[in-house]
């Protein structure tokens, strides 16, 4: 059996990826490591999911089985527990999968690849964190699955590093839980989460500590105190500002990483600036027949854009499987201007509307974004929220810059 | 008293003044839109909250099961409720939508699972 599309993860993306290629007449496979479909959304159980995509505010796990009902009355067919263990390239329309699940080994072949295995977390030692290495550090998604899939407490007196959304909802899960979160700590001198995620902050009393950082954790077996201290502009220590909090529990909450680490083995360009792939507008990366989507291709703030990228590359993967490749065009680089953290997709042929996802590096309030010729007003531009823009054939220009400048 | 809250409604985040004298609204300032207006006098008067936990579930899926409220709560209300769901157990299976509570401690909303178990 070759298959014309095999998705590589069943988060949302992936499920999106699986309908749209399977709707496009594909025929598909999924895979999904974990025992369950729907990534991470079964452990994301506030609401606010699906308000762009669907007109509609759902919890995670409610988002997900749209998706995993859908996969499973079109009869998608799908592996848990399913580990990719390497991808072979062989020839442009033949690619192999060999995959380690709970019924052996398996080689499987197919056309086009949809790659939409999430991301993983930053540790605490990504971000020089020392001291002893004891029980009670975890990462905010580590305590977010024990609390919501598993019902298992992470801790009671919690101090929380980084002030991005998934900290965010574990301060206030954590508080109503019965915890005491004894702080947040952000490195940055603004906050990184979404404000109305913000507002958890000031519901539970819990102290956010802007421009510091957490040093050491210090404890016999068990979180017993972590140092921290304030930060100067540059992000360096400013030395006699450290002090010792109290607590049996440190949640990390650093951010996301795309875990990329099988598309590196196949060479696939990374972009350092979003750590996921270089794709053009199909979201097709350098290997050709192979699509990225979701928080692997960049991380994203909202389901609803990772399963808008996981229709577009299911989409283009099958018209890749079916046509033998996607025709080779004169592809335009999308440059990044002043203030553009970075931008999806890389390159595009300007035949098309696109959609380009961007990051700014700095908070601006009454920005101009601009794209080719075209100008957007947006009033208030921060760097944890993703911008999203569409953007006509009509509109864009050789060379291709976006900016976003106040 | 006055109190400067970020408003949530839109990205724009106008930090809203609002004054309050006994309980009573005497003004409210910086707003851009009737929307934040309303949204901050909720805020102070009666600020609510969407609501969401787990709930033990035997021989289910997981060992606990994700549950909302079918409505915002009162923000004083949510860690009590969540006290009273910490003594819930359910029986596997249950479908999602299965109402766990119904009109709990007299809220007008009812907690229902968020996925299957």
């Amino acid at each position: 059996m070759i298959y014309d599309v095999v998705v590589i993860g069943g988060g949302p993306a992936g499920l999106a990826a699986a309908i749209k290629a399977h709707e496009e007449g594909g025929k598909v496979l999924i895979l999904e490591q974990a025992e369950y479909l729907g990534g991470i959304l079964q452990q994301c159980i506030h609401p606010g999911f699906g308000i762009h995509y669907l007109g509609e505010d759902l919890t995670g796990p409610e988002f997900a089985s749209l998706f995993i009902e859908k996969v499973r009355s079109l009869n998608i067919p799908y592996i848990l527990s399913a580990h990719v263990m390497k991808i072979e390239i062989m020839l442009p329309l033949a690619k192999k999968i060999q995959l380690i699940a709970p019924k052996g080994t398996k080689d499987i072949e197919t056309k086009a690849i949809v790659y939409t295995a999430g991301a993983r977390e930053k540790h605490g030692f990504e971000i020089g964190i020392t001291g002893d290495r004891v029980s009670g550090i975890y990462t905010a998604g580590e305590a977010q699955s024990l609390m919501d899939l598993y019902g298992v407490m992470p801790g009671k007196r919690v101090l929380i590093v980084g002030s991005g959304d998934v900290g965010l909802i574990m301060a206030r899960r954590l508080s109503l839980e019965g915890a005491r979160v004894v702080g947040v700590v952000e490195l940055m001198p603004y906050p990184g989460g979404l404000a109305r995620n913000l507002v958890i902050l000031r519901d539970f009393n819990i102290p956010l500590y802007l421009s510091h950082r957490v040093l050491e954790v210090h404890g016999r077996g068990r979180v017993e105190r972590v140092k921290m201290a304030r930060v100067n502009s540059k992000g360096k220590t400013i030395p006699g500002t450290e002090r010792w909090i109290e607590c049996d529990t440190l949640l990390i909450s650093a951010g996301l990483v795309p875990d990329v680490r099988v598309l590196e083995s196949l060479g696939i360009r990374i972009d350092p600036s979003t750590g996921g792939p270089v794709v053009n507008e199909f979201l097709e990366t350098t290997a050709p027949g192979v699509f990225v989507a979701g928080n692997s291709l960049v991380i994203n703030d909202l389901v609803d854009y990772a399963v808008e990228q996981g229709e577009r590359a299911g989409m283009q993967a099958v018209r890749y499987a079916k046509n033998g490749g996607l025709p080779s065009m004169n592809w335009i680089p999308v440059e990044k201007g002043g203030n553009v953290r970075c931008v999806i997709p890389h390159y595009i042929n300007g035949e098309n509307e696109v959609i380009l996802y961007l990051r700014a590096r700095k908070p601006v309030k009454d920005a101009t974004l601009v794209t080719g010729k075209k100008m957007h007003k947006i009033p208030v531009v921060t760097p944890a929220e993703m911008l999203r823009v569409k953007i006509k054939k009509e509109d864009i220009t050789r060379p291709f810059k976006v900016e976003v400048s106040p | 008293m006055k109190y400067a809250l970020t408003c949530i409604v839109c990205p724009l985040g106008c930090v809203i003044e609002v004054e309050i004298k006994n309980g009573e609204i005497i003004s409210v300032a910086n707003y851009k839109c009737p929307r934040g207006k309303e949204w901050a006098i909720e805020e102070i008067l009666s600020p609510v909250r969407p609501f969401m936990s787990v709930v033990r579930v035997i021989g289910g899926i997981f060992p606990v099961v994700s549950v909302k409220s079918t409505g915002p709560v009162p923000k004083e209300n949510m860690k009590d409720l969540t006290k009273l769901l910490s003594n819930v157990v359910l029986q596997a299976p249950v479908p999602a939508g299965t109402v766990v509570l119904h009109n709990p401690m007299g809220l007008k909303v009812d907690i229902v699972t968020t996925r299957d178990a």
